[in-house]
């Protein structure tokens, strides 16, 4: 029997920012293009303001969302987002299309090129599939909404865009980002795209639920380098110590099976965000979490629902992002008209 | 060819790259883009005759309107910005009343997406309601007509004016669309290589209007 080998990840020529044709993760974005997308977002948070929210800008465009995994808030909202922008919009399932009678994903990717879609949102379970789709697509534009453990570039622009608003910056900003990091790709983004920007960042979890080469950190073997901006901690109070944003990840329930977790009880004992765990907190600290949310075992409805929660106002500012992302994937040069 | 150092690059209409340095009014061969363009700079304009033009324009404004009643002065993302704060600080001092400024951009209404370079998207904003109001749009430089079209369909998403006037610092010509300016502070008849350029101190740190001229029209 072969070993699993790792497979080499695919290449995707994108020629950084200037002519950007995919969104596929943050790491390759520079903080000027991140501070662009966050400004137009503004502007596009005026036309969700209006009182007929529709513009013209992306008429013609064809953006179909595939979705082989299940989601509300980031289908809604790029379907959203698209509308607002004129665009036409075609949603495929994956139980619903081909991919039932066994189709693969390249061939169902060469297959919506073919049908003329301008943009793929694309949501997978495995972590590389919007890379492989996006290397061998040449017309059509790859947006990652999700890929496995690995990256949901869009959620950290709109966490970004969100704290900018209320902070009025990113640089120096603490955040502490609590819970499940080892499967979550929304921290995983927000951990590029934030460090890009200057933020701290405490990333704070269960042992077990925190990937193993960060946990052992620089030096150790198999440890992972870490800019001095970023830390990780185990123990709750002293992530959240001072800390500007609180946010929260989704522990799926599934992970106390796998055995991870000796009880959820004990989970919530020690990793859950409650009123008495925020003092801890900066006062007015914002709390955020990406949805959906287990009220009661990760973040309790008291902090989930109280006065510095923006989990609603995230979802909303999800629209505007998502509008600021497609009109610029659509909108090529835009980096040369800065200059 | 040269590098291009301690420049300013600007993007000129028809996409040609041009470098200005940064103490002379020579303007040096620049490597961006398709090709390299040497080009010259020509100032029309200096401050006292954007201060004169803006003044008589004020004057027209107010004399065609009786007043300043219901009067709006929109500007257009970038430099109309300025321009119309200038015009409305003007009107207020003449007739005595507060003339409200309301801010346009035009980059979710243009007609040539993926073509031309689109910046940032900027927070369109409006002080007031412009339902039943005068509306004069406020433009620096009128030239194809394109923006004023794409202006005017975001003026249109923004409520019902009861009139809709066009006020542009120059005009030089070359109109794409049945538009025409209803104040006009200079006319400069150009060609279609040259390119004008209104700088202002709250954007560029300079009053000036200055026409650019690009290498294929000098070696042509």
């Amino acid at each position: 029997m072969s070993t699993l080998q790792p497979v080499a990840e695919p290449k995707v020529t994108q020629t950084g920012g200037q002519c950007r044709r995919h969104l596929l993760d943050l790491d390759d974005f520079s903080p000027q293009e991140i501070e662009a997308v966050m400004e137009t977002a503004d502007g596009m948070r005026e036309v969700l303001g209006r009182e007929i929210k529709k513009v013209p800008t992306l008429r013609g465009k064809v953006i179909v969302t595939l979705f082989y995994e299940s989601s509300t808030r980031t289908r809604v909202s790029f379907e959203q987002a698209a509308k607002i922008l004129s665009a036409d919009v075609i949603n495929v399932s994956a139980d619903s299309s081909s991919v039932s009678k066994g189709e693969s994903l390249l061939n169902t990717a060469l297959t919506l090129q073919a049908t003329g879609a301008d943009f793929l949102v694309v949501r997978h379970p495995h972590s590389g599939a919007p890379y492989l789709m996006a290397s061998h697509l040449e017309r059509s534009g790859v947006i990652n909404a999700g890929d496995g453990w690995h990256a949901h570039p869009s959620q950290a622009l709109l966490d970004m865009y969100t704290i900018r608003r209320h902070l009025g910056r990113l640089a120096g900003v603490k955040v502490a980002i609590v819970g499940d990091v080892l499967h979550s790709r929304v921290a995983r983004s927000n951990l590029w795209g934030l460090a890009r920007v200057g933020a701290h960042i405490t990333l704070c979890g269960p042992p077990t639920l925190l990937p193993l080469d960060l946990l052992r950190g620089a030096g150790a073997e198999g440890g992972a380098y870490l800019p001095d901006t970023v830390a990780v901690e185990t123990d709750l109070d002293r992530a959240l110590d001072g800390a500007d944003v609180v946010m929260v990840l989704r522990l799926q329930k599934e992970r106390q099976q796998a055995g991870l977790l000796p009880s959820l009880r004990e989970y919530c004992r020690l990793w859950q965000v409650n009123p008495k765990r925020l003092e801890r907190a900066k006062p007015g600290a914002l709390v955020m979490h990406p949805g959906p949310m287990n009220e009661g075992i990760e973040i309790s409805p008291a902090v989930a629902h109280g006065s510095q929660s923006l989990i609603e106002e995230q979802v909303t500012n999800g629209v505007a992002v998502r509008m600021a992302l497609l009109y610029m994937l659509a909108v090529p040069g835009r980096e040369e008209a800065q200059r | 060819m040269q590098e291009a150092r301690n420049g300013r690059y600007v993007r000129s209409y028809n996409g040609l790259w041009l470098q200005f340095e940064a103490d002379s009014c020579n303007l040096s061969p620049a490597t961006k883009g398709e090709g390299f363009f040497v080009a010259d700079e020509k100032r029309l304009m200096g401050p006292d005759d954007i201060r004169r033009a803006l003044a008589r324009l004020s004057h027209e404004v107010v004399e065609r309107h009786r007043g300043a009643q219901d009067l709006v002065f929109v500007g257009v993302h970038t430099r109309g910005v300025p321009l119309a704060h200038r015009l409305a600080g003007n009107v207020s001092r003449l007739e005595g009343v507060h003339v409200p400024v309301g801010v346009l951009d035009i980059s979710l209404y243009r007609d040539d997406l993926g073509r031309r370079a689109s910046p940032v998207v900027h927070p369109t904003q409006f002080p007031v309601d412009i339902d039943d109001k005068c509306v004069v749009l406020v433009d620096d430089v009128l030239f194809t007509g394109r923006s004023i079209r794409a202006a005017m369909d975001a003026l249109m998403d923004m409520g019902r004016p009861r009139l809709v006037q066009l006020l542009a610092l120059v005009d030089r010509g070359h109109r794409e669309l049945p538009i025409r300016a209803d104040y006009v502070g200079k006319n400069i008849p150009t060609a279609m290589s040259e390119e004008v350029q209104v700088r202002l101190q709250e954007v560029d740190g300079v009053d000036e209007v200055v026409l650019l001229t690009s290498a294929t029209a000098v070696t042509a």
